[in-house]
């Protein structure tokens, strides 16, 4: 079979030799050429997915001191975004503000928690990612931004590799491109991947997470033949959705990604990052989330530096079911202090 | 205690109990004892006696329940026989309005009947609470429905009567609701069994009957073990018995019927396939896996238990599997994280142990993950044995328990020769992202259910059950109804005990008074085997008599070896189930226009044999022709259905024929008789091996030299002359026969029925009263719809 993976092949491809995604290492994904076979060779069955989605979380439940940790765990997972035609400096900064401090103090002390959450990063365009730097200062929370004609990506390359790197040079140590749909519907797949590879390259030392707007692909075997084009392009992280396109973040969609960043990690070694993002608004849609990492790759995937929530609003539920955790009352909205 | 910064640094689950304090608040209610439910109220058992029921995860007594005995049976029995003419009597409205009620307080009592099966089953209450009372539940509404509308759908039909119904303890509510729902439906009333390791939702389904106003009597449990279920069977007035166990109980229960009239559906074992091609959607067959064998601690008939998967993708997927399996979760029962509860018995954990302990002996390579089980109660884990070969006991035995055994296949033909590799037929899983492949898998596959890229799904509107020796009948559906209902007209079975003396036949020279002239030139009628004339294998004739008593010439005596013959045969020709229906149909217009022209003759014939007069012979030579149009005209109408079940599927049910089907005629209307059995088997593809009625055999041999001149295939039909009813016994025995249809003595159909226990075929006795061949019940969908068995092939579809 030309898609056969016996580990002569993976070696031959990629250089590193099998591993087990357990044992991997932190080194960054260098990419590879594009292996048109296995992309060609993807079979992704929409109604089987389903199924699994369905059940992923019927059959796991979470309580009490483990719910306070999962939900806890989830707001280390944030991207904490804004990405508004209104958003300004002082916006971002109050954003910065509750990034540092998501959760309520005495909630923290009540916890006994040994350190107090920070969310994973926050997620503003370009122009605010100074503001934003500013903002987070010694905090070590870092900056990502949006690029490349977010959420479209209808920009020509030039401007889109252009506004990468001056996001760079803002300070931003994450950039969230969108891939350029159009050369998904046409299957140019060496298109796809020569772009995205470009993009890594502008990135320099900041991270790349590969948006997909799965909602606009339309199919789960594109949304994984993306997901691959995207990893073998040099994608540190594979992202669902801009939030800007009509369906946002689904279980199958995000089980089918999963499921591509688990074979590329067993076929390269190289272990990729997840980020749902898009519609992501309840305590539940987070531990549905969090049970899907652990289940098909494992705790590894429950770190910020491998999971990221891309969300606004769903910290103030987590906020508040936490508070209910801690007082045994169900909270309100307005004890917990604005973004 | 776990702290908030413990569980952070672990990212465990935790344990998140499901609680029971309403179960056991019900259980300490009725003081932890139970009776039995007849006639509307809860009756001590008359011996006094009790079983001890507990829960498989702990060991816990749960009650004390009661053991049935022969006078709880029968009073059980005398109360739905009581109720039975009032239900039965009852607008279909109204029936439906008890079946509603009973769908709608089931639904009201979920988590009850949930909890409370968990604890006595020992399945997760993920799947109690997902899937078993929801079905079960979805069962009694699409019945209310199938109620209402009996009278139009079904309006030549009426009730069997009292069904006996005897259920395992894997499914036990829902297996209830598969059993009563229908019977109530159809205007039956029941006696149900449930099995005793898990009678108790059962009990508490009986006070849901009571809390929906059901009429007492028409529905009625009996809880008991084996011997309380053969008391069931047995019993006299018991007009049907719904079995849903294992194949061997099952095969007694063949054997106890047998000859007693009662009609019988059978729901056993399996070892089913599930089939993962190169093109599957591997992660996604991974998932179908543990739905398949990792559902229900594999404690299911239907269970996915043989993995066939293809070379090209074997250690990829096994690899795969086992990376899944390790994330299992075995455990506490009322955990709402476990995935494996406990096995429902210590006496099952020792049987799956010891067949895998065996396999491991023979040298198959086991593969366990490292999964922690409870110290107590009865936990078996994950089990995966690859490179496991047919000839190997674990590839052939119904292990019923989590254990998956692997073969690799390199092409499709081989996939479809290894899946049917086995005496069971209950289902099938095929996974390949080609419709061609899959569809031309799921057509050759012998299964009553095929999944397509999925597994054990199930839904009231489809029916469920097997080929071969997973058994027969239908459950669900419109094609599951049928086993509740009978013909209201022809149905009563009024044939003679018995034949009389037994008839002797004449093998040696019978003179005869010479007859003037020249004498005719002597005509030797042979058997017909393959498309071909042959001698009988003994070397024997025997003379075949006028209605007067005068020889009309020889026939030949068929023994053991012709039936072996004809049935090698009648396999053989398996070209004629693939012929296109239009192909078949025109076969069958060419055989009746060749008998129309040679009606005068078997006219002739006829009144000869059977001394009738001129004008009924050509009435019997006409009615026969219509009935070959007749049947000729169905070959491509009888078609099968589309069920309403899941969305964006397809649940395609196909009647398919048997294949190898065995007839034997009766001495009445010989010709008619002959065509009206034959016609309809052959019109929907089967081959037969047919034995004429031995007293009028002529007729049969006359007729396959219009077989010779109408273009049908050699072995499509397969002629054995000689004593019926021992050619019959040979018949049914005959383990490559898939069904058998009889028309004999009670005694000769109690004997054919005991036969054909060994490889549980099915056998059916035509509802023709009297001899009467001409009259309405002697053709139609009845003979067709015997004539095959349906195949659901469920499709799942969307990019």
């Amino acid at each position: 079979m030309a898609h056969s993976l016996s580990p002569a092949d993976a070696s031959n491809a990629t250089g590193p030799a099998r591993y087990t995604l357990s044992a991997h290492g932190s080194a960054r994904n260098p990419g590879m050429p594009l292996n048109l076979d296995r992309i060609e060779s993807a079979r992704v069955n929409l109604s089987a997915v389903e199924r699994r989605a369905a059940t992923l979380v019927t059959r796991r439940s979470v309580k009490k001191q483990w719910q306070a940790a999962w939900l806890i765990k989830a707001i280390t997972c944030i991207d904490l975004t804004t990405l508004a035609g209104d958003d300004t400096p002082h916006r971002v900064a109050r954003l910065c503000a509750k990034a540092r401090a998501p959760l309520r103090s005495d909630l923290v002390s009540a916890l006994k928690l040994d350190a107090a959450p920070t969310v994973g990063a926050v997620c503003v365009y370009p122009t605010m990612v100074r503001a934003a730097v500013r903002a987070l200062g010694d905090s070590g929370i870092p900056v990502a931004s949006v690029a490349t004609g977010f959420p479209t990506g209808l920009v020509p390359l030039k401007l889109r590799l252009a506004e990468i790197r001056y996001a760079v040079d803002e300070g931003a140590r994450e950039i969230d491109i969108v891939i350029n749909r159009a050369l998904v519907f046409a299957g140019e797949w060496q298109a796809l991947h020569d772009e995205i590879a470009a993009m890594r390259e502008a990135c320099g030392d900041a991270h790349l997470k590969a948006i997909l707007a799965t909602g606009d692909l339309r199919n789960l075997r594109s949304v994984y033949r993306a997901s691959w084009v995207a990893m073998m392009a040099g994608a540190d992280f594979i992202k669902t959705s801009t939030g800007k396109e009509d369906v946002n973040a689904t279980l199958p969609v995000g089980l089918t990604m999963v499921r591509a960043l688990r074979d590329y990690g067993e076929e390269t070694g190289y272990a990729i990052g997840f980020k749902p993002a898009g519609g992501l608004k309840s305590a539940k849609d987070a531990m549905a989330w969090l049970m899907l990492m652990k289940e098909e790759v494992g705790n590894r995937w429950l770190e910020p530096d491998l999971f990221r929530f891309g969300a606004s609003s769903m910290l103030g539920d987590l906020e508040r079911q936490i508070e209910h955790y801690v007082t045994g009352r169900y909270s309100a909205a307005n004890r917990h202090p604005l973004a | 205690m776990t702290t908030v910064n413990d569980a952070l640094k672990t990212m465990d689950y935790g344990p998140s109990p499901e609680a029971n304090d309403h179960v056991l608040t019900w259980l300490a209610h009725g003081k932890r004892q139970f009776g039995h439910f007849i006639g509307g109220r809860f009756v001590p058992p008359s011996s006094g006696e009790h079983f001890t029921v507990t829960a498989p995860a702990n060991g816990v007594r749960l009650a004390a329940v009661a053991q049935g005995n022969s006078k709880d049976v029968a009073t059980a029995v005398a109360a739905a026989r009581r109720a039975g003419k009032r239900w039965a009597a009852l607008s279909g409205n109204a029936r439906a309005r008890y079946l509603y009620a009973l769908a709608r307080l089931l639904q009201k009592r979920e988590r009850f009947f949930a909890v409370l099966e968990s604890m006595d089953n020992g399945k997760p209450i993920r799947e109690s609470r997902d899937i078993d009372i929801p079905l079960a539940a979805r069962h009694f509404y699409h019945h209310a429905g199938w109620a209402e509308l009996l009278s139009t759908e079904y309006a030549d039909y009426g009730p069997v009567g009292v069904c006996g119904q005897i259920i395992p303890w894997n499914f036990p509510l829902l297996m209830l609701a598969w059993k009563v729902a229908p019977a109530l439906a159809a205007g039956n009333t029941v006696v149900l069994k449930p099995a005793e390791f898990t009678p108790l939702t059962a009990l508490a389904f009986a006070e849901l009957c009571a809390e929906a106003g059901l009429p007492p009597g028409v529905v009625n449990i009996v809880t008991g073990d084996g011997r309380t279920g053969e008391l069931l069977v047995t019993h006299a007035e018991v007009d049907k018995i719904a079995f849903t166990g294992s194949t061997e109980v099952g095969r007694a229960i063949r054997v106890a019927t047998a000859g007693s009239g009662k009609k019988l559906s059978l729901e056993l074992g399996g070892k089913s396939p599930f089939v993962v091609f190169d093109d599957a959607d591997l992660d996604s067959a991974v998932e179908g896996v543990v739905d398949a064998i990792w559902f229900n601690q594999g404690q299911v008939c239907c269970a996915g238990s043989r993995l066939l998967v293809q070379e090209s993708v074997a250690e990829r997927f096994h690899r795969k599997l086992k990376a899944r399996a390790a994330k299992l979760r075995v455990g506490d029962p009322l955990d709402k994280s476990t995935d494996i509860g406990a096995i429902v018995a210590d006496v099952q954990l020792r049987r799956i142990s010891a067949l895998v302990e065996q396999g491991r002996r023979e040298g198959n390579d086991c593969w366990q993950p490292d999964v922690a089980l409870p110290n107590t109660g009865c936990f078996f884990p994950p089990t995966l044995f690859t490179g496991v070969a047919p000839a190997s006991a674990l590839a052939q035995e119904e292990i019923f328990g989590p254990v998956l055994v692997s073969t690799t296949f390199r092409t499709l033909d081989e996939a479809v020769a290894l899946a049917n590799n086995t005496r069971y037929g209950l289902a099938a899983s095929i996974w390949s992202e080609n419709l061609n492949v899959a569809l031309d898998v799921a057509a050759r596959v012998k299964a009553g259910v095929v999944w397509i890229n999925s597994t054990n799904l199930f839904d009231a509107a489809a029916g469920f059950g097997g080929y071969r020796e997973s058994g027969f009948g239908r459950e669900g559906g419109r094609e599951g109804l049928f086993e509740y209902l009978k013909l209201r007209q022809g149905t009563a079975v009024r044939a003679p005990r018995s034949a009389g003396a037994k008839r002797t036949l004449t093998t040696s020279p019978i003179a005869t008074t010479a007859v003037a002239g020249e004498p005719a030139l002597d005509r030797t009628a042979k058997l017909y085997i393959g498309g071909k004339q042959v001698r009988p294998d003994s070397g024997y004739s025997y003379s075949v008599l006028s209605a007067a008593g005068k020889p009309l010439g020889q026939a030949g005596l068929g023994n053991r070896k012709d039936i072996r013959n004809a049935v090698e045969a009648a396999n053989a020709a398996s070209g004629w189930s693939a012929y296109t229906a239009h192909n078949r149909a025109q076969v069958l217009y060419f055989l009746a226009e060749n008998l129309e022209q040679r009606g005068d003759e078997f006219a002739t014939r006829l009144r000869t044999l059977t001394g009738s007069t001129p004008r009924a012979a050509r009435e019997e030579v006409a009615r026969s022709i219509e009935r070959i149009m007749f049947y000729a005209a169905m070959a491509d109408k009888f078609d099968g259905a589309v069920h309403p079940t899941r969305s964006r599927n397809v649940t395609l049910a196909m009647p398919e024929p048997w294949g190898v089907l065995g007839i034997v005629c009766p001495d009445s209307a010989p010709l008619l008789s002959f065509v009206s059995l034959t016609l309809p088997a052959i019109a929907m593809g089967n081959r037969v091996v047919v034995v004429p009625s031995t007293s009028h055999a002529l007729i049969a041999t006359d007729f396959y030299q219009v077989l010779e001149t109408s273009d049908v295939p050699g072995g499509v039909i397969n002629l054995v002359t000689g004593d019926s009813q021992t050619l019959a016994t040979t018949l049914a025995e005959h383990d490559d026969v898939a069904a058998l249809w009889y028309c004999g003595t009670r005694d000769g159909l109690a004997m054919v029925e005991r036969a054909a226990a060994g490889n549980l075929k099915a056998t059916w006795r035509p509802p023709v009263e009297n001899g009467d061949w001409s009259g309405p019940v002697a053709q139609g969908n009845t003979f067709l719809r015997q004539a095959t068995q349906i195949k659901n092939i469920w499709v799942p579809y969307g990019d």
